[in-house]
C-alpha cells in the first residue's frame, strides 16, 4: 500500500509543464487533487517515473462565464464548483450530480478536469458533460486541440488525453432556461460510485419534446450518451408511457456490465427504474 | 535507481517544520513515522475510510492521498491541535459524553471532518451531519452517537460563542 518510487517536480509555469510532458511522455503522470491517481499508485497500478504536480498553477483554478460559455479550468476543485452559485445558475445539472460525487474531504482535493482525465466508468461527471455537450481543450507543446466530450472517453480509464498533452480547460454551453435537467444515481452509500446513472436534459415546446439529451454511466465501460434513445423522445408528447419505453429501450441497448457490486440484471432494473424517474423529473422542469 | 529526498518546510499545528523526504512518502507517514504524530491513523490507505483526515490550509482531506512533498509552505493541523487531556475540545468532549466512539480507529478522522462541518456550519441538522462524516467508516458505534456526539459540540461550541459575545 505504498507507492513505488518516482522523481517529483512541481513547475509553475504550463509551458514547463507542456515541456515535461512531451520529454517524459508515458513515463510522466500529472497530479491535480490525486484523488484518483494516488489510490492506483499506493495499489501500485500506476506507476509513474516522473510525477508532475500541476498545484502550483494556480491560474488554473478558475471557473467564468465566458459569453454563453461556462468555462473550468484544470485546477478548479470540486468543493469550489459544487458551492459555486454561478454554476448552479448557468449549468444546475452539475450543481445536482455533484450531491452524488464522493465526499468532502475528497471534493476539497479533487478537480473536475483530474476527474474527466480518469474516466471511472462509474463517475459522475463525464455524463454530465456529454450530456452538456461538453468542448475539452487539450494542450501540448506542439499546440492546442479541441476535443468533444463524446470524443474524449473512450473506454475504461481511457480518454483521447495523449502522453504529451493535458486538459486545461472545460467548456460547456450555457444551459437553455427552457431545459430541464434531472440527474438520478444508485450507489451502495452516498458519494461511492455509482451502481447506474442516469443524467438528462428535456427541452419541451408546445407540449412537445423539442429537444433531448439522455447519458448513462456506471452500466458499462464508459459514459455513454444514446442517440437513438434521444431521438424516440424528441417530437412527443411526455408522459410515463414514453419514458418507460424508452427505459426499456436502453435497459436492451446498453451493453451492461457486471462486477462485484452489482450483477447485469440488477443494472438493467436500476436503468429501467432512473430513467423514467429522470425523464419525468427533466420534463416537469421545462418551461411549457 | 536512486530518488533524491526533497527538502520540505511546513507548519504542523501551529509549529515550523523542517525535514527531507522522499518524494513517495504518503503524508499521512510523514504525520506518524517523522513527527510521531500518531493520533492520525492509517486505515485503507486508497482513500476510502477517513480516519486520516488531516486538514491542510484550512480544508479537511486525506492524508493517505496526498504526498508530503505537496504540503511545502502549507499549515496543517492534526487531531493533536484539538485540545489536551486537560482541556479537551468541545468536539472531543461532547464524544466522551455521547459515547462518540467504542474502540477510537475512526475518531480522529471523525473529529477533523466534523471540526470542518461546523465552522462552515455552527448549527447543522442531524442530516448535515449524517451527510458530513458519510465519507468517514465506523465499525462500532453505528454513527448515531457520532451524530448525537457532533449536535452536542454544535450547541456547546454556540453557547460559548454566545457568552463571548455577551460578555465583551
Amino acid at each position: 500500500m505504498k507507492p513505488a518510487p518516482f522523481e517529483y517536480v512541481r513547475p509553475h509555469t504550463l509551458d514547463e509543464v507542456l515541456r515535461l510532458l512531451a520529454e517524459h511522455g508515458d513515463a510522466a503522470k500529472l497530479i491535480a487533487g490525486g484523488q484518483s491517481l494516488v489510490p492506483m499508485m499506493n495499489f501500485r497500478m500506476a506507476r509513474p517515473a516522473l510525477l508532475i504536480d500541476i498545484n502550483g498553477l494556480a491560474t488554473l483554478d478558475y471557473h467564468r462565464r465566458d459569453g454563453d460559455t461556462l468555462v473550468i479550468g484544470a485546477l478548479a476543485r470540486h468543493a469550489t464548483l459544487s458551492a459555486s452559485a454561478l454554476v448552479r445558475s448557468l449549468c444546475p445539472l452539475i450543481s445536482d450530480a455533484y450531491l452524488h460525487v464522493a465526499h468532502g474531504a475528497v471534493r476539497n482535493r479533487g478537480t473536475l478536469c483530474g476527474n474527466l482525465c480518469h474516466a471511472d466508468p462509474a463517475s459522475e461527471m463525464p455524463a454530465v458533460m456529454l450530456v452538456l455537450g461538453a468542448t475539452l481543450v487539450l494542450r501540448s507543446a506542439k499546440g492546442e486541440r479541441r476535443v468533444s466530450a463524446t470524443e474524449f472517453f473512450q473506454g475504461i480509464y481511457a480518454t483521447a488525453v495523449t502522453a504529451s498533452e493535458m486538459l486545461v480547460e472545460v467548456r460547456i454551453p450555457v444551459s437553455d432556461v427552457r431545459c430541464g435537467h434531472a440527474f438520478e444515481e444508485v450507489s451502495a452509500r452516498k458519494g461511492d460510485y455509482a451502481m447506474a446513472l442516469v443524467a438528462s436534459t428535456l427541452d419541451v415546446r408546445g407540449g412537445r419534446i423539442h429537444a433531448a439529451a439522455l447519458a448513462y454511466a456506471g452500466v458499462s465501460d464508459r459514459a455513454v450518451r444514446i442517440a437513438s434513445l434521444e431521438a424516440r423522445l424528441v417530437g412527443q408528447v411526455p408522459s410515463q408511457t414514453l419514458f418507460d419505453e424508452v427505459a426499456a429501450a436502453a435497459a436492451d441497448s446498453i451493453d451492461v456490465s457486471e462486477d462485484q457490486h452489482a450483477d447485469r440484471a440488477y443494472r438493467r432494473d436500476l436503468i429501467r427504474t432512473l430513467t423514467p424517474r429522470a425523464l419525468a423529473q427533466a420534463a416537469a422542469r421545462a418551461a411549457a | 535507481m536512486a530518488h533524491e529526498q526533497i527538502a520540505l518546510a511546513l507548519t504542523v499545528n501551529g509549529k515550523p517544520v523542517n525535514r527531507r523526504v522522499p518524494p513517495r512518502m504518503l503524508l499521512s507517514d510523514f504525520l506518524r513515522h517523522e513527527l510521531h504524530l500518531t493520533g492520525t491513523h492509517v486505515g485503507c490507505e486508497h482513500g476510502v475510510c477517513g480516519t486520516c483526515n488531516v486538514e491542510v490550509d484550512g480544508k479537511v482531506v486525506r492524508s493517505c492521498l496526498m504526498f508530503a512533498v505537496q504540503v511545502e509552505a502549507c499549515a496543517v493541523n492534526t487531531v493533536e491541535s484539538l485540545g489536551t487531556i486537560a482541556k479537551l475540545h468541545p468536539l472531543q468532549q461532547a464524544f466522551w459524553e455521547k459515547h462518540g466512539l467504542q474502540c477510537g480507529f475512526c475518531t480522529p478522522g471523525m473529529l477533523m471532518t466534523a471540526k470542518e462541518l461546523l465552522a462552515n456550519n455552527p448549527n447543522p441538522t442531524r442530516e448535515d451531519v449524517a451527510d458530513a462524516i458519510s465519507g468517514n467508516l465506523c465499525r462500532c458505534t453505528g454513527y448515531q452517537t457520532i451524530i448525537d456526539a457532533v449536535m452536542s459540540a454544535a450547541e456547546a461550541m454556540r453557547n460559548t460563542e454566545l457568552n463571548e459575545v455577551t460578555s465583551s
